[in-house]
């Protein structure tokens, strides 16, 4: 890489974690740049969330560099990811059943002046955020227990789009949503871009990796298994390297990533 | 500001509506959408204090019904001292059944702070000031050492806690060696918990008005800053309904022990400690943490929160009240003794807690319902008492009630997983 490239916003290298004899991420590397949509695709149980968590600071990798910005970081903490501008929606979306909306938004980053909340400025952000997704809930102020699925996910996706967050992490934010609402979260995804915006999506729909993506990247039983533009390949390039029916060759593909930043 | 839900046809019909019938249409709207929002509540299981007052009620009119000395001045002045100490230590577990766990161990740490007061005060001759203060500091000292097994090395709270209950009950016979029964200053600081009275009938009603205003004032204040805002707020007539609501009962509470012998210095403390701890719960990012917890531990640690340090806090707290709790017991008796803490205390303790409607899944209750549980165990002794039947009538009793709280917070948990799918 020439030193005068701009490093990307995150880079992971070597990154392995096994839970026991399960291998879930193998020597796994990923790039992240800024202005940039990296979808995540591979099947189900192929490493994708547990990569989310390493990123997150839910659950430090066993060995692997994580660099920020170019520097190497440890994030062994949510609150190691949060300071460095890393928002998350999990898959589990990590909301607490019995907290209403607004709690759920600002859960962790609550507004407060000496440690006493300050609800109504909440409120009004939530609402604002909520209006901002074109989204719809009965009433702020009802534990999340009482919302759909869909409207559940709406929460998780407002609360990631709190502070000014530098990289996002998506774990399948639109599998729940309804036709309009996928829309309007798949809008919002691009406005992060056009922001400059860090996005790393996970989704199991290659239409909605096509439409959107700018780089996609293949996980496999835990290892990396090709990355791709998303414009000069075919959908089912994609298809065969989740499945295992092409081998992308790594160092290659590594190759291809700087050659396609410069 | 969030469009009424059942608009009356008058606001978007064709002809526009006088200011005055404009205003009425309002009116009406807010006050349906605040229907609207209370029978959702309803619904989706939130059903807060409403079953403890009914219960309670109803217990009244059954032992007024069955002995007519049981609502006097004094009968219901003597309740309002005696679950001071049952109260303080369920106040306590209401923090411990927020995160959906379990505290085994007060009714052992109460009697082990009494039993080092009383040691300390009267046979090594310290100060009382600082004997209490020490005893207290020993009980948030067991809660630390139980949150830390808890939080810190992941041993089930349950577990922690029984191993807690015998093994503080077994620090407090040590202490008291082969003294026995040890009997405090009767005109001590500690004998005078529960002892002292404000005679003057003005004391009484001065704090009934001064806790009106302050309940108006923060509601109003509350809304006007909701306003200001363009959220939806509560309407000023909903204000003044809930503060007169407040007002009956905290004057007719003032009226009759003003009949007796004016207000009792317990109650007063102990009113403080819930209102205190009450607003530490509802408005601070501390209370907000421990609801967090109990609604998601996972969904919590991953939002950054610091777990293990909000589960230790929650069991000192635990064992702190536990311990100011024993330090009442031990005032009302005017002593410690090697049975303080024993007996149902523990039983009493939690169940005052449910029974006052917080929940034994963990993420929902309030320090209320220690104070209203408390109200209701302290009822069914004194009536049980007064009636002359065998405490085996007592026991009895209060496990059918505890029983149907449980049931009442398992139904109404049902209710929120067939609404909300938990
Ligand atoms: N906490 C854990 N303990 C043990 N094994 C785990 C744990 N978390 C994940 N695994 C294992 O790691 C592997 C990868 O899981 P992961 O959740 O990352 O898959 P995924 O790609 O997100 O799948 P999906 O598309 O179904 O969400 C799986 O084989 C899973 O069984
Ligand atoms: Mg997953």
């Amino acid at each position: 890489m020439t030193s005068g490239a701009t490093p990307p916003l995150l880079a992971l290298r070597g990154v392995s974690r096994r839970f026991g004899a399960v291998r879930a991420l193998i020597d796994v590397d990923l790039e992240i740049r800024a202005g940039r949509v990296i979808a995540l695709v591979g099947d189900n149980g192929a490493g994708k969330t547990t990569l989310v968590n390493v990123v997150s600071g839910v659950d430090p990798p066993d060995v692997g560099v994580i660099e920020w910005e170019g520097r190497p970081v440890r994030i062994t903490h949510p609150r190691d990811a949060q300071a460095l501008g890393i928002a998350t929606v999990h898959q589990d979306l990590a909301l607490c059943e019995n907290l209403d909306v607004v709690g759920n938004v600002f859960l962790g980053r609550e507004i407060h002046s000496y440690g006493f909340l300050d609800e109504p400025v909440m409120e009004n952000r939530t609402r604002d955020l909520f209006r901002m997704l074109s989204a719809r809930v009965p009433d702020l102020r009802l534990p999340v227990a009482t919302l759909s699925g869909g409207q559940r996910q709406t929460v998780a996706i407002s609360r990631s789009l709190l502070g000014q967050p530098k990289l996002i992490l998506l774990d399948e934010p639109t599998a729940a949503l309804g036709v309009e609402q996928t829309a309007h979260v798949l809008e919002c995804i691009d406005d992060m871009r056009d922001r400059g915006l860090g996005v790393l999506l996970i989704t199991h729909d290659l239409g909605v990796v096509k439409a959107i993506a700018d780089r996609v990247s293949v996980l496999r039983l835990g290892r990396n298994n090709g990355f791709f533009d998303v414009n000069t390949t075919s959908q089912e390039d994609i298809v065969s390297s989740i499945t295992g029916a092409t081998h992308s060759d790594f160092k290659y593909c590594e190759q291809d990533e700087i050659d396609w930043e410069l | 500001m969030r469009r009424p839900r059942n608009a009356a046809p008058g606001e978007c019909g064709g002809r526009p509506p006088t200011k005055n019938a404009r205003s009425a249409v309002i009116k009406r709207a807010a006050v349906n959408r605040h229907l609207a929002t209370f029978g959702r509540r309803l619904k989706a299981g939130e059903l807060g204090s409403v079953p403890v007052l009914l219960g309670l009620a109803a217990i009244w009119m059954v032992f007024q019904a069955l002995n007519s000395q049981f609502l006097s001045a004094r009968n219901l002045s003597n309740i309002s001292v005696d679950m001071v100490g049952t109260g303080m230590i369920a106040v306590g577990i209401v923090f411990v059944l927020l995160l959906g766990e379990i505290d085994l161990s007060v009714g052992s740490v109460s009697g082990l702070a009494a039993a080092a007061f009383a040691v300390l005060n009267v046979n090594l001759g310290m100060a009382e000031g600082v004997a209490a203060l020490v005893a207290i500091l020993v009980g948030s000292a067991t809660g630390v050492v139980q949150g830390f097994f808890f939080a810190k090395v992941g041993v089930p709270s349950f577990v922690v806690t029984l191993a807690g209950l015998l093994s503080w009950n077994g620090l407090m016979l040590y202490i008291l060696g082969s003294t026995g029964t040890i009997n405090l200053d009767d005109e001590g600081l500690v004998a005078l918990l529960t002892s002292y009275y404000f005679n003057d009938v003005a004391v009484a009603y001065t704090l009934a008005a001064a806790g009106t205003a302050a309940y108006f004032l923060v509601s109003y204040h509350d809304s006007r800053c909701r306003r200001s805002l363009g959220l939806g707020s509560r309407p000023l007539g909903d204000i003044a309904l809930h503060t007169a609501m407040v007002a009956v009962a905290v004057f007719a509470a003032a009226y009759v022990l003003n009949r007796f012998q004016g207000l009792p210095l317990a109650l007063l403390i102990f009113l403080l400690v819930v209102i205190a701890l009450e607003c530490i719960l509802r408005r601070t990012l501390y209370g907000r943490a421990i609801y967090a917890l109990g609604g998601g531990v996972e969904a919590a640690r991953k939002a950054g929160l610091k777990v293990a340090w909000v589960r230790i806090s929650v069991f000192t707290i635990s064992g702190t009240m536990a311990a100011v709790g024993g330090l009442f017991l031990a005032s009302r008796v005017a002593s410690a003794s090697q049975t303080s803490g024993s007996g149902n205390l523990l039983i009493n303790a939690i169940a005052a807690a449910v029974i006052g409607g917080t929940s034994l899944f963990g993420g929902r209750g309030s320090t209320w319902s220690a104070l209203l549980g408390a109200l209701v165990i302290q009822s069914i002794a004194s009536g049980v008492a007064l009636m002359g039947v065998p405490t085996a009538a007592e026991y009895m009793i209060t496990g059918g009630v505890l029983l149907l709280a449980v049931v009442i917070d398992s139904l109404s948990r049902r209710a929120q997983k067939a609404h909300g799918r938990i």
